[in-house]
C-alpha cells in the first residue's frame, strides 16, 4: 500500500478498466490503433467516444430543443436563453473541472458544496461593502479553500482513510461550523465585484469567461505539464504509477487542493451573483453530486485514469441545456430531476457498453 | 471477528457514558427508548452494509425512505382498512428500487455510485411531481403502530429490528453471505470459482431496498410525515457501515459490526444532547469523529488494508 487513498469505486474489475497510460488499459491487446482518450487513430470513429458522445449529445439537444420549444410556440435560441445556459452553468461548470482533476486522480470531493457556501461567506464578509478589500477577499477564499484542499489530501494520502469518508467528514466538518455562525445571509458585496457575475460582453457573461479560463487553464496542465500525465498515471494505477518514481501522495494533495480552489472561485462567483454570502447557497445547488455527476456524463471514468476536462464542459452544459429547455417549456421542477437522473444512468451505462465491447473485441 | 471488536468497544464506552450522564437509561424503558430511535438507522446500516461489502454503494436510500413515507400518506389518507395492501405495495416499491439498481449497476456495467446517485434525482423528483411539491395525506393509526406503538412492554420497532438483525446475521452465515463476501473481495475470482456475481450483487441491492422499506415505515409511524424525512440517511447509513470497520470496497467486516457502527452514531448523537452540544456544532463534530474511526482503523491494521487490485 503506498501513501494513496484506497480507490474510490471499489470492484476490482472495474480498477482494472484504467491503465496506466491515459485512455489505455493495462495488459489489454489494445494495440496502437487506440490513442489516448479524445483522440481516437483514424478509422475507429465508429466507437463511441465519451468526449465526442456528450458534444453530440449536446448538439442533439440543443437541435431537439429548438424544435420542441419551436412547436410550442416560443423562441429557443435568442441571446437571452444563450446567456442563460452559460450563467446557469458558470458556477457548477468551475467546480465540475476541479472535481475533474480530483476523479482523474482516482479520488473524489464530496465537501465542494459546503466549501462555496463558506468561501461566499469569506468574501462577503471581509468585502463588507468596501471597493478596497476586494484583492484581500480574493485571497482570503483562496487560502481557505486552499486549505481545506490541502486537509482533505492529507487525510487521504497520509491517514489512508477513504476519499468518500474524508470529504464526507471535511463536508460535515463545514457545515457544523457555517449552520453554527450563521443563519442567514451575511455581509456584502460591493457594486464592482458584483459586475463579476452579472456583466457581459456581447453575449458572453464575465461569469462564462472566467469559467473557460479555469477549463483551459485545467486542459493545459493535464495535456500539457508532467503534473498532469502524473495525474492520469495516479488514477489509473497508483501502484504501477508509485513504482515508475511518481509521489502518488503529492499528486492526489495536488488535485485536491485545485479542485478546493475550483470550489473557492466558484463561491466567490456566487457571492458577486447574489451581493452577500449565503451559508446555503453551495447546498441548495447541490454542486457535491452534480459537478460529480457532470464530470462522469463528460466520459471521465469514475475509478480515474481515464476522461478529461473538455468532456466535463460538454457535460455541464448539456445539464445547463436540458435545464433551460425545461424552463423555456415551463416543465414542473421535479419532473427536471427524474429526466437529468435517467440522462445521467443512460449516458454512464452507453459509455460502459463501449467499454465492454472493447473489451470482448 | 477481529474488526467486530473495536466497534464493539467503543459502543460499549459510549452506552456506559450515557448512563452516567443520564441513570434512567439503564432503566428497561429508558433503553428500549433508545433502541426504538436507533432501529430505522440501525436496518438501513445493515441493508448498506450487503451493498458495501459486495463492492458497491447505495446512495438512493435516504431517498427510496422519503419516497415510502410520503407514498404511504397519500395512498393511505388516513383509512385504516388501506394499511395492509399500502404495507405491502411500501416493501414491494424498496424490492423494486433495490432490484432496478442491481440489474442497471450489473448488466448495464453503470459504476453504483452513478447508478444509486441517478435513482436519488429519480426517485426525489418523481415523488414530488406525484404529490404535486409537498406530501399530503395522513398515516393510519394501524400504520403508526410499528414506528410509536408497544407490543406488551417492548415498542414494536424494537421487534422488527431483531428480526432483521437476526435475518441479516443468518443471511451472513448462508452460502449467500459467503458468496457475498467473496464478490465484494474479488469479483473475478468469486466468478471463476462459480460465484453468480452479478445476481449475488442484484440481490445485495435488493436487500438494501427492503431495509429502506422498512426504515421507512418504522420513521413514517415514528417522526410523522414529511419531505425530509429521510434526507443526509444514505450518508448516515454509509457512514455507520464504516465506523463499524467495514471496508469501502468490499470483501471486509461484519454485519453486526455495521450494526453497532449505526448504534454508535445514534449514541453519540444521544451524548452530544445530552452534554448540551446540539444543533449545528453536532455536525462538525460527527466529521471529526468519523474520521479519526476511519484513520485510526487504517493505521491499525495496515496490512489488512485492501491491496490496490
Amino acid at each position: 500500500m503506498s501513501g494513496h487513498g484506497p480507490p474510490p469505486v471499489p470492484t476490482g474489475e472495474r480498477r482494472a478498466d484504467g491503465g496506466p497510460p491515459p485512455g489505455r488499459r493495462a495488459g489489454r491487446p489494445d494495440g496502437p490503433r487506440r490513442t489516448r482518450a479524445g483522440r481516437p487513430a483514424a478509422g475507429v470513429l465508429k466507437e463511441i467516444d465519451p468526449t465526442k458522445a456528450v458534444y453530440v449529445a449536446l448538439a442533439a439537444t440543443l437541435l431537439g430543443g429548438w424544435l420542441l420549444v419551436a412547436i410550442d410556440g416560443g423562441d429557443f435560441l435568442t441571446t437571452e436563453t444563450i446567456v442563460g445556459i452559460q450563467q446557469r452553468s458558470a458556477a457548477l461548470g468551475i467546480v465540475a473541472v476541479g472535481q475533474t482533476l480530483a476523479i482523474l486522480a482516482g479520488s473524489l470531493d464530496l465537501s465542494v458544496a459546503y466549501l462555496i457556501s463558506l468561501s461566499s461567506l469569506v468574501a462577503a464578509e471581509v468585502m463588507a461593502g468596501r471597493d478596497g478589500a476586494i484583492l484581500p477577499a480574493v485571497g482570503a477564499v483562496l487560502a481557505v479553500s486552499a486549505l481545506v484542499g490541502l486537509v482533505n489530501g492529507t487525510l487521504i494520502t497520509r491517514l489512508r482513510v477513504h476519499a468518500f469518508i474524508a470529504t464526507l467528514g471535511t463536508a460535515l466538518i463545514l457545515r457544523g461550523v457555517i449552520d453554527h455562525f450563521y443563519d442567514g445571509p451575511a455581509g456584502s458585496v460591493p457594486v464592482s465585484f458584483q459586475s463579476l457575475g452579472y456583466d457581459r460582453i456581447g453575449p458572453v457573461p464575465v461569469a462564462a469567461l472566467l469559467w473557460a479560463a479555469v477549463a483551459v487553464a485545467a486542459w493545459v496542465l493535464l495535456r500539457r505539464t508532467r503534473t498532469g500525465h502524473r495525474i492520469y498515471a495516479v488514477g489509473g494505477d497508483p501502484e504501477v504509477a508509485r513504482l515508475s518514481g511518481v509521489r502518488t501522495g503529492r499528486v492526489v494533495v495536488l488535485t485536491h487542493v485545485l479542485c478546493s480552489v475550483c470550489a473557492g472561485i466558484a463561491g466567490l462567483l456566487l457571492a458577486a451573483r447574489l451581493g452577500a454570502g449565503a451559508p446555503t447557497v453551495g447546498t441548495d445547488g447541490g454542486y457535491d453530486l452534480e459537478s460529480i455527476a457532470a464530470v462522469v456524463l463528460g466520459g471521465t471514468a469514475l475509478a480515474g485514469g481515464r476522461g478529461g476536462v473538455a468532456g466535463t464542459v460538454g457535460g455541464v452544459l448539456l445539464l445547463a441545456v436540458l435545464d433551460s429547455v425545461f424552463n423555456q417549456l415551463e416543465v414542473n421542477s421535479f419532473f427536471k430531476d427524474v429526466v437529468r437522473g435517467v440522462v445521467i444512468v443512460a449516458a454512464v451505462a452507453v459509455y460502459a457498453l463501449r467499454g465492454r465491447k472493447r473489451r470482448a473485441a | 471477528m477481529k474488526r467486530t471488536i473495536p466497534i464493539l468497544v467503543v459502543l460499549a464506552a459510549l452506552l456506559a457514558a450515557m448512563a452516567v450522564v443520564n441513570p434512567f437509561f439503564l432503566e428497561p424503558a429508558g433503553f428500549l427508548a433508545f433502541v426504538k430511535r436507533a432501529a430505522p438507522l440501525v436496518i438501513l446500516a445493515a441493508g448498506q452494509y450487503f451493498v458495501i461489502v459486495s463492492g458497491e454503494f447505495d446512495l438512493s436510500v435516504g431517498s427510496l425512505v422519503t419516497v415510502e413515507v410520503v407514498v404511504a400518506a397519500r395512498l393511505i389518507d388516513g383509512q385504516e382498512s388501506a394499511t395492509w395492501w399500502v404495507l405491502l405495495l411500501l416493501v414491494a416499491i424498496g424490492a423494486l428500487v433495490g432490484l432496478v439498481n442491481g440489474l442497471v449497476t450489473t448488466l448495464l456495467s453503470v459504476p453504483s455510485f452513478i447508478t444509486t446517485l441517478g435513482m436519488l434525482l429519480i426517485l426525489s423528483g418523481a415523488v414530488f411531481l406525484w404529490t404535486g411539491g409537498a406530501p399530503r395525506g395522513a398515516l393510519s393509526q394501524a400504520f403508526r403502530v410499528f414506528g410509536r406503538g408497544d407490543l406488551g412492554p417492548v415498542p414494536w420497532s424494537v421487534v422488527i429490528l431483531v428480526v432483521v438483525a437476526a435475518a441479516a446475521v443468518l443471511l451472513m452465515r448462508a452460502d449467500f453471505g459467503k458468496r457475498l463476501m467473496a464478490t465484494g473481495d474479488n469479483d473475478r475470482a468469486a466468478a471463476l470459482s462459480g460465484v453468480r456475481v452479478a445476481r449475488t450483487r442484484i440481490l445485495a441491492f435488493v436487500l438494501s431496498g427492503l431495509a429502506a422499506a422498512v426504515a421507512g415505515i418504522l420513521l413514517g409511524g415514528f417522526a410523522g410525515v414529511s419531505a425530509q424525512v429521510g434526507q443526509g440517511l444514505e450518508f448516515s447509513a454509509i457512514t455507520a457501515v464504516v465506523l463499524g470497520g467495514v471496508v469501502l470496497g468490499g470483501g471486509r467486516g461484519s454485519v453486526v459490526a455495521a450494526m453497532a457502527g449505526a448504534f454508535s452514531l445514534e449514541a453519540l448523537f444521544a451524548l452530544l444532547n445530552l452534554y448540551g452540544i446540539s444543533g449545528p456544532l453536532e455536525y462538525t463534530v460527527q466529521g471529526v469523529i468519523i474520521i479519526a474511526a476511519v484513520a485510526a482503523g487504517a493505521a491499525q491494521f495496515p496490512s489488512r488494508l485492501r491491496a490496490s487490485t
